[in-house]
């Protein structure tokens, strides 16, 4: 038997359902652009976004869409290109609900849940904004008498699992094994996902295993339940080691967004032709 | 006399800033504080000592392989010397606000977001502030919103903080008892006079203010001929602008 699930990309657009908590891995992870233009035209309703720990023009766009009623996230930006457009606007005309972090935190929640435990503790943090608007975040003291420090307070973050995750690789072995190189963030993002698609440039017809190297670069087929192979799937986000970011493509985009109406004939062009 | 363009010269400013450390790290959107630390490192090289340099954006110029956690866990265990934060606005206590401005829950014009900052500015001990625009909206009295605090409670875990603010015009150091802003530098073509009118909090100034060191032959010829190419790997836009490449 296969050992793995070979999907259409479709099908893995099915599989995210209107409200759900979705997985967003940041540009230098792998942006599954392809699978979003098709979750954009199928008119999914009131996603909660989760970034690991920031987006650019993956929520950008999904935000400009009407696709998504909260966020939580570090950062939203078009990089180089400036502020993202469809958020900030979002966000100033109160249409989004943003809850802002920062990069450790959104890490912290999801090792918790990698853990299968209610909360992790986190430095820092104290005394800014971010905090007191937090409300979902703890400070305690330190209750350990043999580490850190007496009487410091600390700062708990709650575990975060995630309805659903989708993102793109570079490359899937014989039995469904995930090339993810570096970007390791992608596997803790796995971890605390209820349901994990991957979407792929290509299927080779080897075993990562058979390989020392390339065995510690990969995540293991055990978490994903779909994969789907689509070429040029991150265009014009890089896919990090195959291909660099489509920077005239952003540009492009970072112009026409700036309005509602720039976006949407953008967008019509982007989805349609 | 040379040519040098206003990044070259900050550059320059920053490199100067780094020739103490042992690793610096630097994070988004920094193609100047990038370009700084790379010049640093390749200046230590030449002086046989040895500077390690993490730019997040990059694939080849980054020393992690453990996922973007890595930064914030190796920031946290005290391995990183100098990182770089900048800001929508800065007050003069050393607050931080890259979230946007008018009151959070009704705001007027929405920034990216806080990054990582509410832990690095914790944890690393030499925090850069890099702000290129020098004006009353940048540098105000009190910021709008606080991503991370320019100082914390003493029972609050911070073996890090501010130490210097670098904008276009300036050069400020931060006394962290004083909780309070000193003018080191100013470019050859400012006044302090102009630096106060243009500065939106209140600073003390240096017996021994100077002007932004100019850098010599060498060094523009490494960040000309080296550095620029290696920072058009990770900014591509800035490198075309500045360099032509």
């Amino acid at each position: 038997m296969k050992q793995f699930d070979e999907l259409s990309l479709l099908e893995i657009v099915d599989e995210v359902k209107d409200g759900d908590l979705i997985g967003i891995p940041a540009d230098y992870s792998g942006v599954p652009m392809m699978f979003t233009k098709e979750l954009i035209k199928k008119g999914v309703k009131d996603l909660k976004l989760y970034c690991l720990p920031l987006t650019t023009i993956q929520g950008d766009m999904l935000i400009g869409s009407g696709c998504v009623s909260e966020i939580e996230a570090a950062a939203v930006t078009l990089g180089e290109f400036g502020l993202a457009p469809r958020f900030s606007k979002a966000v100033e005309a109160g249409h989004i609900l943003i809850k802002d972090s920062t990069c450790p935190a959104l890490h912290a929640q999801l090792q918790a849940t990698e853990k299968s435990v209610p909360f992790m503790p986190l430095r820092g943090v104290i005394g800014s904004d971010i905090q007191k608007y937090r409300k979902d975040w703890q400070v305690i003291e330190n209750p350990m008498k043999c580490s850190g420090h007496k009487n410091e307070p600390i700062l708990l973050l709650p575990a975060v699992q995630l309805d659903v995750l989708i993102f793109h690789a570079p490359c899937v072995d014989k039995n469904g094994n995930i090339q993810i190189g570096r970007r390791r963030e992608l596997a803790t993002l796995t971890h605390a996902s209820k349901k994990v698609f991957v979407t792929t440039e290509k299927i080779l017809d080897i075993d990562f295993f058979d390989n020392e190297l390339s065995a510690a670069t990969c995540l293991p087929a055990l978490y994903v339940d779909g994969i789907s192979v689509v070429e040029n799937g991150a265009w014009p986000c890089a896919l990090p080691g195959v291909y660099g970011q489509d920077n005239d493509e952003i540009k492009k985009y970072s112009i026409a967004a700036k309005t509602q109406k720039g976006f949407e004939e953008y967008m019509q062009n982007y989805l349609f032709n | 006399m040379i040519e040098l363009k206003r990044e070259e010269l900050l550059i320059s400013q920053l490199a100067d800033l780094l020739v103490n450390d042992k690793h610096i790290a630097v994070g988004a959107a920094s193609p100047i504080p990038g370009a700084a630390a790379l010049l640093a490192k390749e200046e230590a090289k030449l002086q046989n000592n040895r500077i390690r340099v993490t730019i997040l954006h990059s694939n080849k110029y980054n020393n992690f392989t453990d996922g973007a956690r890595e930064l914030f866990d190796c920031a946290a265990q005290g391995r990183i010397d100098t990182f770089f934060l900048g800001g929508v606005q800065i007050d003069g206590e050393a607050n931080i606000n890259l979230v946007g401005t008018g009151s959070y829950t009704k705001i007027q014009k929405r920034f990216p977001g806080s990054f990582g900052s509410a832990l690095m500015y914790f944890v690393v001990p030499q925090i850069i502030l890099f702000r290129e625009e020098h004006s009353p909206r940048t540098l105000v009295d009190k910021v709008d919103f606080i991503s991370a605090p320019g100082f914390s409670d003493e029972n609050i875990y911070r073996p890090g903080g501010p130490k210097f603010l670098l904008t276009n015009r300036a050069l400020f150091k931060f006394n962290k008892q004083k909780k309070r802003f000193c003018l080191l530098k100013i470019h050859n073509n400012e006044s302090i006079e102009n630096i106060i009118k243009l500065t939106g909090f209140k600073f003390d100034v240096d017996d021994k203010i100077t002007n932004m060191s100019i850098p010599d032959q060498t060094r523009v010829d490494i960040l000309r001929n080296k550095i620029s190419y290696m920072v058009s790997e990770f900014y591509p836009e800035f490198a075309d602008r500045i360099w032509g490449i």
